[in-house]
């Protein structure tokens, strides 16, 4: 890695302190030779009323889907989606963005897809580094267009297909399964977060045996991940999950889930853990496939 | 890239002189260049009356916005032409809710409040930002002119 990790004590407990950087780590470094800060929100325009010195904007919505398929961009498209944005495969990459970095958390896992060697996350994202009255500017910084590889993008060890949840559902002992949105949407008593669109989903429950640990658990009031710690205390002392369980995250469209699959993946170490990104707008609308209303969990292997 | 087809398919078809302007600037522009303009709207959103200001439970929540975000609807009576006028509430950190709404406040501004009523539910997705904003965020701003023309309506059914 060409970028020194951050040593913050709370980072080093952490499975993977090299995915995590500190607000205070990163205003060190800000226009260091390899180091690319990346800003993704759930707002297209908040990047341009104004951003860390230095950073590009990266669209979840507009940039890395692909605008025909329910999908993502191929290696062809990330290619020259990064090309474009003066990425190279070198490059360290810090991503941050909005609404304690859903949409940053989302961002760093397509990156996982194509297997950038080197992204992190900044640690409580936006709102933190604005709170701390750090510099931020409307200033736009067009980085020279890099020569970034075609890579294939490869699913299959952190993203789930409905295909795989069934599968996951007929597993010996059943596959855990987690679920991180609100209680009410795991009940079925509403199928979209409060205060969102309603977003189309015919039914409201959730995937038989996924235990109910809504993604916000795992964020301290500032934003920035809880400790390991406590951390461990929620998903392996409360909900009995092992770091060798093979685990799938859900949500709704993918977003919030990918803020625990940072969590369990890199954070706590588990070895296999997906995230299943069409999520309940595909299950809730699926054809034949069981749920489960109501706060119990139910279970695993039967229902399927 | 044209509008949404009727009957005749030029994206102003249909709108008030204010409104059918700002659609003509938002598709005069390069793709790109047309949230550069949202942006413009997001700042010039007009401060609050102060009736409201610390009173939001005044006004109607958005819910179809991903924000934080609450409307207010004027009707003056008949003899100011039962003149419209909006208020809304946006946060900062929310800028292209706030884009929406500023495109709404003054594409609507003193309008009768029939001709509010009658503006074709498709107005948002004239202004070709569909692609550059990406569908579910449009939702927002369909939501709020929904909730517009039904403030409207009370206020002059009464």
């Amino acid at each position: 890695m060409s970028t020194p990790l951050d040593t913050d004590a709370k980072l080093a407990a952490y499975a993977h302190p090299e995915k995590l950087v500190t607000t205070a780590w990163l205003a060190d470094r800000l226009g260091d030779e390899g180091l690319v800060v990346v800003e993704s929100d759930e707002d297209v325009l908040l990047w341009d009323t104004g951003h860390i010195p230095g950073s590009v904007k990266v669209d979840w919505h507009t940039e890395l889907n692909d605008p025909v398929t329910r999908d993502y961009v191929d290696g062809e498209g990330f290619a020259r989606l990064m090309a474009a944005k003066g990425i190279s495969r070198e490059d360290t990459v810090v991503i941050y963005g909005d609404k304690n970095n859903w949409w940053a958390a989302y961002a760093l896992w397509v990156f996982t897809l194509f297997g950038h060697p080197d992204v992190r996350l900044l640690d409580g994202g936006r709102a933190k580094w604005i709170a701390e009255g750090r510099e931020t500017t409307t200033e736009v910084t067009q980085r020279p267009a890099t020569d970034y590889p075609v890579v294939q993008r490869e699913d299959g060890p952190v993203r789930a297909f409905k295909e795989d949840v069934l599968a996951h559902l007929r597993a010996p002992g059943g596959g855990k399964l987690v679920d991180v949105r609100s209680p009410q949407e795991y009940t079925g008593e509403r199928t979209h977060m409060p205060d969102y669109p309603e977003e189309g989903t015919v039914r409201g429950g959730h995937i038989p045996g996924a235990d109910s640990v809504p993604w916000a658990r795992a964020a301290a009031e500032d934003g920035t991940f809880k400790s390991r710690e406590d951390l461990e205390a929620i998903y392996q002392g409360e909900k009995g999950l092992s770091p060798d369980d093979e685990v799938i995250a859900y949500c709704r469209i993918g977003e919030r889930s990918s803020h625990t699959w940072f969590v369990l993946s890199q954070l706590l170490g588990f070895g296999a853990v997906r995230n299943y990104d069409g999520s309940w707008t595909e299950w809730g609308n699926a054809v034949r496939v069981p749920i489960v209303k109501g706060p119990e969990k139910g279970s695993t292997g039967t229902t399927a | 890239m044209s509008g949404p087809a009727g009957l005749d398919d030029t994206p102003t078809a249909g709108l008030p002189p204010a409104m059918a302007g700002i659609v003509e600037d938002f598709q005069a522009l390069p793709e790109r260049e047309r949230l550069q303009l949202l942006l413009e709207f997001s700042q010039g959103l007009k401060p609050l009356p102060a009736e409201f200001e610390g009173h939001l439970e005044k006004m109607e929540r958005v819910d179809e916005c991903q924000s934080p975000v609450f409307i207010s609807v004027d009707v003056e009576g008949p003899d100011a032409g039962n003149a419209v006028h909006l208020h809304v509430s946006a946060p900062p950190e929310a800028p292209t809710t706030r884009g929406f709404a500023g495109v709404l406040q003054e594409g609507l501004e003193g309008l009768p409040a029939q001709v509010v009523l009658d503006l074709p539910g498709d107005v948002c997705h004239r202004l070709g930002l569909d692609q550059a904003v990406s569908p579910l965020r449009m939702r927002g701003m369909t939501g709020m002119l929904a909730r517009v023309k039904r403030q409207v309506r009370v206020a002059t059914a009464a």
